[in-house]
């Protein structure tokens, strides 16, 4: 028994090791290409660097470490964690522009076969509002109202492939209705806020849901304090990302603001 | 002469008010709707601990209609604070108009929650282990009174138009 608790012990430390070993690369391979492009481009947003480390930041303490450990055992941690690694991280991510950052720093040849891959009909699909919030929200319906969950606890395979799955579908998400970096297949202000208010609808939902249906294993009070941090940690978030929607929305259509002389005519 | 001056000023402010009516209305509707949703769940839940995060009587529809309402009263605060910005910079703003939305929206939803949400879909009730009719018959009488006066304003301004 000993040696079994030991040898998962060990295990899990190698998947931490596989999960935050993509994040350690992408955090450092910003910084070398902010300071290379910096060099004969326009200097690179401070703002910008500081969210893409704060992402990370965020990704890295669930994936990692002791509060990582905490997220096995605890379901109230483990809703931090989601909320850090699926809501949070992807935001202060997509802020930074990552796109826009690669494209200036490699050459125009390269640049435009990039851009020319990110218009692909895949690409565009997945960016759908819609689509992006089905494997963004239904993906978390699916996974804390079916075995999925405790699943998970047990496989490492499956522990890592929907560690991966909630940053992605956190960061497309985001992706989908805020536009940081150029955006090919743009979809209007109207539609991405009423698709917006349904997934935070179903997002809150699924909250109550799990504060009175704990998901296998998980004692009611756990599952009561985890479901109130959804509620209200998403919540936070969400203000952010309609702030930001609406914010964008206001900049942009300044140029159809009416003259008083439109109205004489 | 000075005050002649701040009235001028003030009027070209707000002339373009008339062509924006609609706009008024809708952005005071919405911040009422966003203000009343804060209020209650500042107030009821978080203070007075009268509202329950989850009643085990809810019927799933009740969930919906919250989480919608609860997502709605965000977007709605939001967006009309970016609408209102909007208003100003294109000298639009329209005071009362804007006030008499913000009743409107304020009574309208307080009502949907009143009748609809703890009474049909019994989502949580005002308080708990207390005689639950005059908290009823207050709530919703105040909904009531609150949304006259937005459809008084309403009609007032709506009749400045021309």
């Amino acid at each position: 028994m000993h040696s079994h608790e030991t040898h998962t012990q060990n295990f899990s430390i190698i998947v931490q090791l596989l999960l935050v070993l993509p994040f350690l690369i992408s955090l450092i391979s910003y910084i070398v290409a902010v300071i290379y492009s910096n060099q004969h481009k326009k200097r690179w947003s401070r703002f910008r660097i500081l969210s893409w480390i704060l992402g990370h930041l965020c990704a890295i303490i669930t994936l990692i470490g002791p509060f990582a450990e905490l997220t096995h055992v605890n379901f109230s941690a483990h809703m931090i964690g989601h909320l850090l690694l699926g809501m949070l991280a992807p935001l202060l991510i997509a802020l930074a522009a990552p796109m826009t950052l690669l494209l200036r720093s490699i050459p125009v040849k390269r640049a435009r076969l990039i851009s020319s891959i990110l218009k692909n009909s895949y690409f565009s699909f997945v960016r759908n509002p819609i689509v992006a919030s089905i494997l963004n929200v239904g993906g978390l319906w699916l996974l804390y109202t079916t075995p999925l969950f405790t699943m998970m606890h047990e496989s490492s395979l499956l522990f890592i492939l929907i560690h991966i799955h909630i940053f992605l579908a956190g960061y497309l998400f985001t992706i989908a209705f805020i536009y940081i970096d150029p955006t090919p297949h743009q979809v209007s202000y109207v539609f991405r806020s009423i698709v917006l208010l349904v997934a935070v609808t179903a997002h809150s939902i699924l909250s109550k849901h799990i504060y009175a249906y704990p998901p296998n294993h998980v004692p009611i009070e756990q599952a009561e304090l985890g479901g109130m941090i959804m509620y209200y940690g998403g919540d936070a978030i969400e203000i952010g990302l309609v702030y930001l929607l609406f914010y964008q929305w206001f900049k942009r259509s300044r140029s159809s603001i009416y003259s008083p002389e439109t109205f004489s005519n | 002469m000075t005050i002649l001056n701040k009235n001028e000023r003030n009027n070209h402010k707000h002339e373009n008010r008339f062509h924006y009516g609609q706009q008024n209305m809708w952005t005071g509707l919405l911040f009422g709707l966003g203000v009343v949703a804060f209020i209650d769940e500042v107030l009821f839940h978080q203070l007075l601990h009268w509202h329950h995060f989850y009643d085990k009587s809810t019927a799933n529809i009740g969930l919906v209609s919250d989480g919608l309402f609860h997502a709605f009263s965000f977007f709605a605060t939001i967006g009309s604070a970016f609408l209102l910005a909007d208003l100003h910079r294109k000298h639009g703003f329209w005071l009362k108009r804007w006030l008499g939305g913000i009743f409107l929206g304020a009574g309208a939803f307080q009502l949907y929650d009143g009748i609809i949400q703890h009474k049909f879909m019994k989502l949580h009730q005002i308080r708990y282990n207390v005689d639950i009719l005059p908290y009823d018959l207050f709530w919703n009488i105040l909904a009531s009174i609150l949304m006259v006066i937005g459809i008084v304003l309403l009609i007032q301004t709506n009749q400045q138009k021309y």
